[in-house]
């Protein structure tokens, strides 16, 4: 116990400030184990994937004689082989079976499984497999689909407000056009892999590279025929996941555990890349045909929009993911008068699934594509078309699902980005440039966006957490939010540790367990922290309270008269060392370990009435971005970028300011050079990172500013009145492919819309601006 | 000659034998499998990710010792002979803690997930060995054959600026040991030919040039293996058998540059790293175009001998070297022949190299004084990106009339081809722009090019022919050409 002073040390690592990722120092030095960098068990077996080479057809002969044969193999396991249901839907619909039965319906499709001694010995052994097919034709994309009938994998959604057809026949400008968004591959560094290990009964331990351990276990569960409760599911942390282990880890998880419990040892299964990107979903491609009405100052009167997407085979996760680019097909700007409608199109190619932004990104895309249009229509400036259809004051701040937006700081936003880019005289001076330069040519944009935070399944805005203090005074904690580098585990244990005014060191961050924490949701919709860590807030609040009734009780002082401050516990007029108040507290019977809990308030969506208010809040930003593009190869460079980006009060800017970065760099690529291709067979040939081509460090602005709005605040409660953040700068890059767009257009001097699609690889820029020149020349 | 049945290198701090070795055994399995070193990660099995990166040490043919990184993922065991293996366990800080290039990551939140990161780190630690100030330009190079997909790389340049601040180079200690080390690959250089024979077939490693060639006449079946940076995907993408293999990229006589008054000649061991402060000097004009062959690791696995000899027609050194009229030594036994390198590529998949014979050198001639020669590669992505096209032009213009002219491409046929008629149009003719788009429609004639995932036949011919105009105009002085990421210093 120590005297009263006055001044005392803040703790560090509390909230506000900037922290390093918990596992920075492990990152660095090779020491951060992700499952293959586990040990095995003695006898571990390996796993690997046969997969099918027939877009759609029935499976006639699967002759696997030779597989069974080949050295090193223990065993091959077929759709029959599975003891519980042959099904990882995570909608239950019954559409994705682990191991084809009867039918391959897309080039790739899991097909069996070998297992062997050796990793090396089944992916050998899985190549001697003989599968004849009876070839049907098959829908690739969104136009095939659409020919065969538009047969979709789950319901469409529909917006609508006001008179459209009314609007649009009365407006004194209308363009109506179409936009093909492609997809994108998530590209996690560490590929999918699970390692199983069998239990006793009918138990199973599963190490998972998920975003979502609860949704593994009931997988498995549903898999072997087991209740949720025989299995356990640890994932320390991922090597990304982007979306792309929110679902797609279910079927390694469920083939390691099958096998695991059939052979009776430890199963490891992990696909080659080019296996793992051939046969898990990516990002969605979409076709976006508008029609918009709009008057002389570039402002919308009526919006009329279809979202058709390539789904792929099943339903995956392609309901909530379209309804989500609805969601954002008006980004931040009013629409009068509005109809939006998803087609979820099955095609025979792999079944698309989350990555960052959920759809929200292409509903983006599509919506400043007819902004776009607006502005080369009328020859304005994009910006002021922008800034004449932001949300604004009642009458205009509803969006096409009646929610209210109640927290709009996109006109500040944009506005203090559009002083600090200098953007009106650096646009002034591309322009002039232009003119005078032959070859090369530059654009420049400043694009807003505004997301909705919240998971628009109202159901899955629920988080748990467990925290135990123990006699010493350290503290465990354990969340349902998984670490994929988002920094998710580092900012929940900074909030701990506010909450009890301790050092970050004295907490211990621990793998996400389903024995745990039950029942959690994926780590997704940019969620992580802002249901983890008022879960956690929760759950030090509950210990809390008990620590200050013991004080109180203890020291015959008001409760009111215990206060935590860093490190140590004010009681009346003394102060006890965390430790020692702890032991006290131990001593004294207390229970020091409490579940938190917390579920979102004051949201609700009705799907089939297309209303209701299924975002907590938004989160805000805006990029501008300046590009050089060479008009004789369609090669191009991002000069410059500003962002500033809105994260409300951070919770920790180092981490925040990654997120911006990376999120931005990440759709920049989604935008520009990453491309996927499916050759005539429906077989994808981008499937390695020599013909998938993520951005490299040479290719990052060569200026990059990137600021917070320090200024903003949540007007939500959420956790100490942060935002969310994984998801919404992603979407900061459209301002490079309208800067492209912009230097594409200047070969007609910016009178015809350029309408570049995406991705803007150099052969598209180089296209369309030839067909530019020959519409500037009336060919 | 005595020939010795095991492999021998240093890995860290020890010193490995290897007598049972397949010759497809990968660095990468070796060390997470074998040796449980789980630091260095695989990221793609196909040399393009970075996420396994490793320095290789090796005594170069004038005997200093280079460190240099490598992807460990399709670089073969048997490769590793007289080489000492430095991965990431190995760093260490001064003071027995993290290293300069591991603190500077974590300061800087260079890392997100962590994956890549051990070889962000190796490739960075190879960097600051060499250049411990390095500028943007110089870190995004080293950095060409490392994706992150979570930072947007930019801590990790700021990383990467800042290493110095946490320690000197001289003070590191593969610096430090520098001549110890010397001295002991210099001990496991026998001058013995090794053997290693395994279930999976023999690896063989030459004792030298002329022990290559014999051992070519022995085994003319063998698969000659020197960077790896193809045929390791053979046997991680493909697996395909490859033996017996004979490695060579430890035979220095194979890595001898001879700059001449008029020609420059290279063994065909030289790798491209090798090759590039020459090329830098003496043919500027080619720079750029080397600067951008895979990424700083595939450079310097990768050989000018591989690049030709493995006869892919999306190779990027056989077409500017075909405009220089560059020639190529094989040789089977002790006969040698020499052959214009364009005669070399027959057909798709298909060369002029009898069973037993191999590339041994290759004569560049510099470009003339009074000649014009540029080389221009057009990708979906800036660099360690395979090309879409590639165009080489080299011509001599006497008196405003074309006398002569050579033009090559990549990317546009089944092999590394000259454009014939487009030639024989523009000679003659006056070097004007006029002259220029006259020819353009002519490259039907020579180039019927294929559609694929890397760019379709209607943009491969567009901006194939664009790049001729792309030539005329930046050899007539026009400004504002071409898109620059960093002035060269």
């Amino acid at each position: 116990m120590s005297a009263l002073s006055d001044e005392r040390k803040p703790i560090s690592g509390g909230v506000h400030v900037a922290q390093r990722h918990d596992s920075g120092h492990k990152h660095v030095a090779g020491t951060a184990e992700y499952i293959d960098d586990i040990v095995e068990p003695a006898g571990t077996l390996h796993a690997y994937l046969g997969l099918s080479t027939c877009a759609n057809g029935a499976i006639t002969a699967m002759d696997l004689d030779a597989v069974r044969a080949a050295p090193g193999v223990v065993g091959v396991l077929t759709a029959a082989d599975v003891p519980g249901v042959n099904d990882i839907s995570p909608n239950h619909k019954d559409d994705e079976p682990i191991l084809a039965e009867g039918r391959s319906v897309f080039n790739g499709q899991p097909l069996f499984a070998v297992v062997a001694e050796t990793r090396e010995a089944a992916r050998r052994a899985a190549h001697l497999a003989k599968v004849e097919y009876a070839e049907e034709p098959f829908d690739v994309d969104v136009a095939a689909a659409r020919a065969s009938g538009g047969r979709v994998v789950t319901e469409g959604m529909t917006m609508r407000r006001g008179d459209v057809p009314g609007a649009l026949a009365s407006a004194r400008h209308r363009v109506k056009g179409s936009m093909t968004i492609g997809g994108q591959d998530h590209f996690y560094l560490e590929g999918q892999i699970a390692m199983a290990t069998p239990g006793e009964d009918d138990e199973v331990t599963v190490y998972s590279s998920t975003q979502h351990p609860s949704e593994i276990q009931h997988m498995v569960g549903h898999a072997l025929g087991v209740p949720s409760n025989a299995v356990n599911v640890i994932v320390r942390r991922m090597g990304g996941g982007f979306g792309g282990k929110e679902t797609q880890g279910n079927i390694f998880a469920c083939v390691a555990a099958i096998a695991a419990k059939a052979f009776g040892r430890t199963v490891k299964i992990r696909p080659d890349r080019d296996d793992d990107m051939i046969a898990t979903g990516k990002r969605h491609d979409f076709v976006v045909d508008y029609e918009v009405g709009f008057d002389d100052a570039g402002r919308i009167s009526a919006v009329d929009a279809v979202y058709a997407a390539r789904c792929g085979y099943s339903a995956d996760l392609s309901g909530p993911v379209t309804d989500r680019a609805l969601f954002h097909a008006d980004n931040a700007y009013y629409y009068p008068n509005v109809h939006l409608k998803s087609e979820p199109l099955r095609t025979n190619t792999v079944s698309n699934t989350a990555f960052r932004g959920f759809g929200g990104p292409q509903g983006m895309v599509g919506c400043e594509r007819w902004i776009e249009d607006i502005a080369y229509t009328l020859g304005m400036d994009p910006l002021d078309v922008r800034k004449a259809n932001f949300y604004g004051e009642t009458g205009r701040d509803v969006t096409p699902y009646y929610q209210t937006v109640e927290d709009n700081i996109v006109g500040r936003v944009v506005e203090e980005l559009e002083a600090s880019s200098d953007y009106r005289k650096r646009r002034e001076e591309i322009v002039a440039s232009n003119r005078t330069s032959t070859v090369l040519k530059r654009g420049i944009a400043l694009t807003p966006v505004k997301f909705g935070i919240s998971f628009t399944m109202t159901a899955f805005n629920q988080a748990g957490a467990l925290v135990h203090i123990y006699k010493d005074g350290s503290v465990h904690l354990n969340h349902g939010g998984t670490e994929m580098g988002q920094g998710v585990y580092v900012k929940v244990a900074q909030v701990l540790a506010d909450e009890f005014q301790i050092d970050l060191s004295k907490v211990k961050i621990t793998a996400t367990t389903t024995g745990k924490v039950p029942n959690t949701s994926a780590t997704a919709a940019s969620s992580g922290s802002d249901l983890n860590g008022m879960a956690a807030a929760n759950a030090a609040g509950q210990i809390k309270e008990r620590l200050v009734k013991f004080a109180a009780e203890k020291y015959g002082v008001p409760e009111d008269a215990v206060v935590f401050e860093p490190n140590c516990v004010l009681v009346g007029n003394q102060r006890i060392d965390w430790a020692e108040f702890i032991n006290q507290a131990y001593l004294g019977r207390v229970q020091l370990s409490a579940a938190g809990f917390y579920k979102t308030p004051d949201i609700h969506w009705d799907r089939a009435a297309g209303k209701g208010k299924p975002f907590f809040y938004f989160a805000y930003g805006a990029a501008c971005s300046e590009v050089v593009v060479d008009t004789l190869t369609g090669e191009y460079m991002v000069e410059r970028v500003d962002i500033l980006h809105d994260v409300g009060k951070s919770l920790n800017p180092a981490i925040d300011i990654g997120q911006i970065e990376g999120g931005f760099i990440q759709g920049m690529g989604w935008l520009t050079t990453e491309e996927l291709w499916w050759d005539d067979k429906g077989q994808l040939r981008t499937h390695a990172p020599s013909t998938y081509k993520i951005p490299l460090a040479s290719d990052v602005p060569k200026v990059f500013n990137v600021r917070l709005a320090e200024w903003s605040v949540n007007k939500a409660p959420t956790i100490r009145r942060s935002k969310a953040v994984g998801e919404p700068p992603f979407m900061l890059a459209i301002s490079v492919l309208e800067a492209l767009s912009m230097a594409a257009a200047s070969v007609a001097d910016y009178r015809i819309p350029p309408r570049m699609d995406a991705p803007a690889t150099p052969e598209r820029v180089l296209m369309t601006i030839e067909r530019l020149k020959r519409a500037a020349a009336g060919q | 000659m005595t020939v010795r049945d095991a492999i021998r290198f240093y890995l860290n701090d020890r010193l490995v034998e290897l007598s049972d070795v397949a010759p497809d055994r990968t660095l990468l399995d070796f060390l997470r499998l074998d040796r449980v070193l789980r630091g260095t990660k695989e990221g793609c099995a196909e040399g393009d990710c970075g996420a396994c990166t490793v320095l290789v040490g090796r005594l170069g043919a004038d005997g200093t010792l280079a460190y240099e990184g490598v992807n460990a993922c399709i670089r073969f065991v048997g490769s590793l002979d007289g080489t000492h293996v430095v991965t990431v366990e190995h760093l260490r800080g001064a003071d027995g803690g993290l290293h300069p290039v591991q603190q500077a990551m974590v300061d800087y939140h260079g890392s997100q997930c962590g994956f890549c990161t051990p070889g962000i780190v190796m490739s960075l630690y190879g960097l600051w060995l060499e250049t411990p100030t390095p500028s943007v330009a110089e870190i995004e190079r080293a950095l060409q054959g490392n994706l992150c997909r979570c930072t947007g790389y930019a801590p990790i340049v700021r990383a990467a600026q800042a290493v110095s601040n946490y320690g000197a180079v001289v003070e590191d200690a593969l610096n430090r040991e520098r001549a110890e080390i010397t001295a002991r690959l210099e001990a496991l250089r026998d001058g013995q030919r090794v053997v290693v024979s395994s279930a999976r077939g023999d690896l063989i490693v030459p004792a030298s040039v002329d022990d290559l060639a014999s051992v070519l006449e022995e085994r003319p079946e063998a698969t000659i293996v020197a960077g790896a940076t193809d045929v390791g995907l053979w046997v991680t993408k493909f697996m395909r058998e490859i033996a017996p293999v004979v490695f060579i990229g430890q035979l220095t006589a194979l890595q001898n540059i001879d700059v001449g008054s008029d020609a420059i000649t290279f063994g065909a061991g030289v790798s491209y790293s090798q090759a590039f402060k020459v090329i830098a000097e003496h043919v500027p004009q080619l720079q750029e175009l080397w600067e951008r062959i895979g990424g700083a690791q595939v450079r310097n696995m990768g050989t000018l001998g591989g690049n030709i000899a493995n006869g892919s027609p999306i190779g990027d050194t056989p077409p500017p070297l075909i405009a220089l009229g560059a020639t190529i030594v094989l040789r089977k036994g002790d006969a040698r022949r020499e052959i214009k390198l364009e005669d070399f590529f027959i057909a798709y998949g298909k060369q002029d190299r009898a069973p037993g014979e191999f590339v041994e050198s290759i004569r560049v001639p510099r470009p003339g004084a009074d000649e014009m020669f540029a080389a221009y590669k057009v990708t979906k992505r800036r660099d360690e990106d395979i090309t879409a096209t590639l165009g080489a032009f080299r011509v001599r213009v006497v008196e405003g009339i074309v006398a002569e002219v050579v033009i090559a491409y990549g990317g546009m046929a089944g092999t590394p081809m000259r454009a014939k008629a487009v030639e024989a149009a523009l000679v003659g003719r006056p070097w004007t722009m006029g002259s220029i788009e006259a020819v353009l429609p002519v490259f039907g004639e020579d180039f019927t090019p294929l559609t694929d995932w890397r760019a379709s036949a209607e943009y491969r011919m567009l901006a194939g022919r664009n790049l001729l105009r792309r030539f005329f105009l930046e050899t007539s002085g026009e400004p504002g050409m071409r898109i620059i990421r960093h002035e060269v210093a």
